[in-house]
């Protein structure tokens, strides 16, 4: 499971150009749940997902995954517990090494890299397996260079290779956005596919509201470097885009309010 | 061009193609723009000198020169992950203060080693004259080291290296400590060229303080024109390829200087390789603009 702590950031600090990224972002996933995450430009999801990698160190707060505190860990001394998928399909992998190599990196993440060959047969065998059920043929070409991929069979098997190794956490950087509407779908129904097969916690930023309701059974929003919306169960199924959006008019409405007060 | 130069320019192309592989891994491989080259070279030169000249053994000579290399480009690194020092920068601080290093090792500008043992002499069979020998010698040296780098770059750690010179991000996602990975490869690329400088002042009689200037560019005109002949992505054919540069590269000097129609002298050197690389350099570029045209 996952908990963030009363997180805060500020980017630039005591300059013009000051930013108040996260201020209080409070959020705690059980184990196996899969949320989606929404929020307009500047809410803070991108900021909040590389707090939780570790790409983003954080002011205050604190971050758990699996009761263990990481808040002060690097990017690889905690990606034993988590695995990411970038928004850029070029982010996720390596252009100029094989699929093979690239799924060898990702079956070795978080463990102690040795000298030993790095892929092996028996890797093949499961690469070649894995890459069967995209339906893409790739399991015929583990040797050519990934850059030749289209941008969605990157994402793909970005989507393979986070899953290869189990992990505590997933974190989906908006890995939909860069894809054009067909294989945007193809990519998100791979993506409910895996989450289930695996159950893992899995944590979604989308930049559509659509689709922060179409998967997934958690709904959060964010805005302001905060969640203002936390919605499941049966409260979140009858939901719809145009209730999303009313709701969040509503809870700026608030926040717009309480500053107004602050100002006034 | 006679027999015995192109013998010696084998030889010295052998010699330079450690030097290329060395420029490979930095360059190519890890993409950190590495000068600390034109002071580990001179350094393993140096250093393999200063210890035969004081009686040791030849070939501990050449470790420890290697191990010396191997410590300047570690430094190099510590700069530029642990100080945050801009790499090309981080490198051409450690080339200078490499300068002065390699004037203390020798304490002399420079070190004969005109009738000392050398690697050369202990392993050349009786049968061959020692101009013949040495490049079969160094021939044997630079297979190994090929292949030892690609055996390396096959294993876990290799790979680790390879991804973190082709998307560092990623590598950290996958759990791997790029900073590490930046200082063991710049301690294998400056290794790779250390052994290169002790077997250079050995087969050249002698390390001189200002042996080392242009290396880089010298190994860098051996990858590029090793992967123009050669190009490919597997990188058995990479490091292949690259060794094939040097060499070449070596014997279009050695043609072009002994080519007396077109007046060039030795001290001409430097000038023709930086005129071969911009070239080199430039060629893709005027590639890209011609399609541009076409299209």
């Amino acid at each position: 499971m996952l908990s963030a702590q009363n997180l805060h950031l500020t980017f630039n600090p005591g300059t013009p150009i000051e930013t108040r990224a996260l201020r209080g972002m409070s959020l705690d996933i059980p184990t196996g749940q899969f949320v989606t995450v929404i929020g307009s430009n500047g809410a803070g999801k991108s900021t909040f997902l590389n707090a939780i990698s570790g790409e983003q160190a954080i002011d205050s707060g604190r971050i758990l995954i699996d009761g263990e505190d990481v808040t002060g860990l690097a990017v690889w001394d905690r990606a034993h517990k988590v695995a990411r998928v970038f928004q850029d399909p070029m982010a996720g992998t390596c252009e100029n090494l094989s699929i093979e190599e690239n799924m060898s990196l990702a079956l070795g993440r978080g463990q102690f890299r040795s000298l030993r060959r790095a892929v092996r047969d028996d890797m093949r065998v499961l690469f070649r397996e894995r890459l069967a059920m995209l339906g893409l043929g790739l399991e015929n070409r583990l040797t050519d260079r990934i850059g030749l991929l289209s941008g969605g069979q990157r994402q793909a098997v970005s989507l393979l290779m986070a899953a290869l190794r189990p992990s505590r956490i997933l974190l989906l950087d908006e890995h939909t956005a860069a894809l054009d509407p067909r294989t945007a779908r193809f990519v998100l129904e791979l993506t409910s596919r895996i989450v289930a097969e695996h159950g893992l916690t899995t944590m979604m930023v989308t930049h559509s509201m659509r689709q922060a309701l179409d998967v997934g059974e958690r709904t959060v929003m964010l805005h302001h470097g905060k969640v203002v919306l936390d919605v499941s169960g049966d409260a979140r199924t009858g939901l719809d885009v145009p209730d999303l959006l009313e709701m969040f008019e509503q809870v700026r409405g608030e926040i717009l309010a309480d500053d107004s007060l602050l100002l006034g | 061009m006679s027999v015995y130069s192109m013998w010696g320019a084998l030889e010295i192309g052998l010699i330079f193609s450690l030097v290329a592989l060395g420029v490979l891994i930095s360059f190519r491989i890890l993409n950190f723009p590495d000068l600390t080259v034109d002071g580990s070279f001179p350094l393993g030169g140096a250093t393999a000198a200063i210890l035969i000249h004081h009686g040791s053994d030849p070939f501990l000579a050449t470790g420890a020169a290697v191990f010396a290399a191997a410590c300047a480009g570690m430094v190099t690194g510590w700069l530029n992950v642990s100080l945050k020092i801009m790499d090309l920068l981080a490198s051409i601080l450690v080339m200078i203060a490499l300068y002065s290093i390699n004037l203390r090792v020798m304490d002399a500008p420079n070190i004969p080693l005109i009738m000392e043992p050398t690697v050369f002499t202990m392993l050349q069979p009786a049968s061959l004259e020692d101009y013949v020998a040495r490049p079969l010698i160094l021939l044997l040296i630079v297979l190994v080291a090929k292949w030892l780098l690609d055996w390396f770059f096959a294993t876990q750690i290799g790979l680790a290296m390879r991804s973190t010179g082709s998307n560092p991000r990623m590598a950290r996602a996958q759990g791997i400590h790029t900073g590490r990975m930046v200082l063991l490869g710049m301690a294998l690329s400056n290794a790779l060229c250390g052994l290169a400088g002790a077997l250079f002042a050995q087969s050249q009689g002698g390390a001189d303080i200002s042996m080392g200037i242009g290396t880089i560019v010298i190994g860098l005109a051996a990858v590029i024109i090793g992967e123009s002949i050669l190009p490919s992505r597997r990188l058995v054919i990479i490091t292949l390829a690259v060794v094939l540069g040097a060499v070449l590269y070596r014997f279009f000097v050695a043609l072009a200087l002994n080519a007396d129609f077109i007046g060039l002298k030795a001290q001409d050197l430097n000038l023709i390789t930086a005129v071969l690389v911009t070239v080199a350099l430039v060629i893709p570029l005027i590639k890209q603009r011609l399609q541009k045209k076409r299209a």
